[in-house]
């Protein structure tokens, strides 16, 4: 299980953003990507994620093995902490939470409406998601935000049992997590913006 | 898929899900009309199949934006096309979920409602069976006006624009079948019509609608 990335080109709204991209995420590692405010990180991680196709280059990766972590957390503010766990857990098919909340420390908060939670602990709700996902490849983007010290100390812990069981992870970041992870930096392969899509897709207009 | 049909009723009827509402609103549009055009039992007896029928027409538009614009808003709309869920099948899911809580409770309903018109009496049974046939059409081709609008700021009175004129035939062929039914004339005719928009729409604008979705995702 590997993900490989050759010569990719990924646009946001039509323009290029990063071009000949060319990385692999092996089992077992964890990659971070570094890079500027508006490098292009978000859209990368949401392009291997499938949400949007590349502009060009190759993305090869086995299929259902991506969890795509994004800045929204997807919570149901009016469903409890189990009740939203356990809806993607039912999704992914997995169907066991239990491990899940105690890795992320909100067993106590099981019953709690989503609502009444503070960011940090949505957040940690919204990481947890991963760890019910099942999936080996987990793409994330700003875990950390909102988290405070032992919050984070608390995923880095998860993601190095998730590598250690055979998972990889590519996580943009700006903050040191304290994992044995190799550093990609996206700046060098920043496009050239004026060089903008060729028009003519006939989905233009909703680019 | 099922979880997303229970995780949809069940947001439904907690605090602000908008459950009943629909319901609410049909009540009071059969309750305004006899105010509006007057006491006439006869007069009221013939138009009510029409008036009933706009009437949940436009109690179904009310609720058609939080279809897609909630999950969008808080990105379980992304994290479900990441997800193994096929996104057809996640908008036929929605489709029904909005048709259980909006579509199912007015066909219940109209023909209690009708005797609020002076409806005579097989015009019940012609009110219950032409919007059960059809509103499950208005769910799924609400749910592809949704999926073209989501991410629009205010983009309700777009979807309101867009998804009424495609409301036409369901609503045309729906009232005739129910008057001609009410008043003893055959109407296998445009119940068959009714049937087939709502087999049609079923079928295809799944489809439609998850490519709009996508590409409203990216």
């Amino acid at each position: 299980m590997e993900l490989v990335v050759r010569d990719l080109t990924v646009a946001r709204g039509g323009v290029p953003v990063l071009e000949g991209l060319g990385f692999t995420l092996r089992a077992g590692e964890v990659l971070v990507l570094r890079g500027p405010n508006g490098s292009g990180k978000t859209t990368l991680l949401r392009t291997l994620a499938g949400l949007q196709p590349p502009m060009a280059g190759e993305v090869s990766l086995p299929p259902e093995t991506i969890a795509y972590g994004a800045h929204a957390d997807g919570l149901k503010a009016q469903l409890s902490v189990a009740e939203n766990l356990a809806f993607w857990a039912s999704v992914y098919s997995t169907g066991e939470i239990e491990g899940a909340l105690q890795d992320m420390n909100l067993s106590g908060l099981r019953d709690r409406p989503a609502a009444n939670l503070s960011a940090g602990q949505k957040r940690r709700l919204g990481l947890a998601r991963l760890l019910v996902t099942g999936r080996p490849i987990w793409l994330l983007d700003e875990p950390t935000v909102s988290l405070d010290t032992a919050s984070v100390a608390l995923f880095a812990a998860c993601v190095r049992a998730h590598v250690a069981g055979g998972g990889a992870a590519l996580i943009a970041t700006h903050i040191d997590l304290g994992l044995e992870a190799g550093i990609f930096d996206v700046t060098p392969f920043k496009a050239d913006p004026h060089r903008a899509a060729e028009p003519g897709g006939f989905d233009e207009a909703f680019l | 898929m099922i979880a997303l049909l229970i995780r949809d009723l069940r947001l439904s009827v907690r605090a602000g899900g908008g459950f009943g509402l629909g319901l609410a609103f049909f009540l009071i549009v059969t309750i305004l009309v006899p105010f509006g055009v007057g006491p006439e039992a006869e007069i009221l007896g013939r138009i009510a199949p029409g008036i009933l029928w706009v009437g949940a027409l436009l109690a179904c538009l009310l609720s058609l934006d939080r279809i897609f614009q909630l999950d969008f808003e808080d990105g379980s709309l992304d994290l479900l096309a990441t997800a193994p869920v096929p996104m057809e099948g996640a908008v036929a899911m929605k489709a029904v979920a909005h048709w259980l809580v909006t579509g199912l409770p007015l066909t219940l309903a109209a023909p209690l409602f009708g005797g609020l018109m002076s409806m005579e009496a097989p015009g019940h049974w012609w009110m219950f069976l032409t919007l059960l046939l059809g509103t499950p059409a208005l769910s799924m081709i609400g749910a592809f006006g949704a999926a073209l609008t989501v991410g629009l700021k205010r983009g309700g009175l777009l979807l309101s624009l867009l998804v009424l004129p495609l409301y036409v035939p369901t609503l045309i062929f729906g009232a005739e079948a129910a008057a001609r039914g009410t008043a003893g004339l055959d109407a296998s005719t445009p119940l068959l019509m009714v049937a087939g928009i709502t087999a049609g729409s079923v079928a295809l604008l799944p489809f439609a609608a998850a490519a709009a979705l996508r590409i409203n995702l990216r």
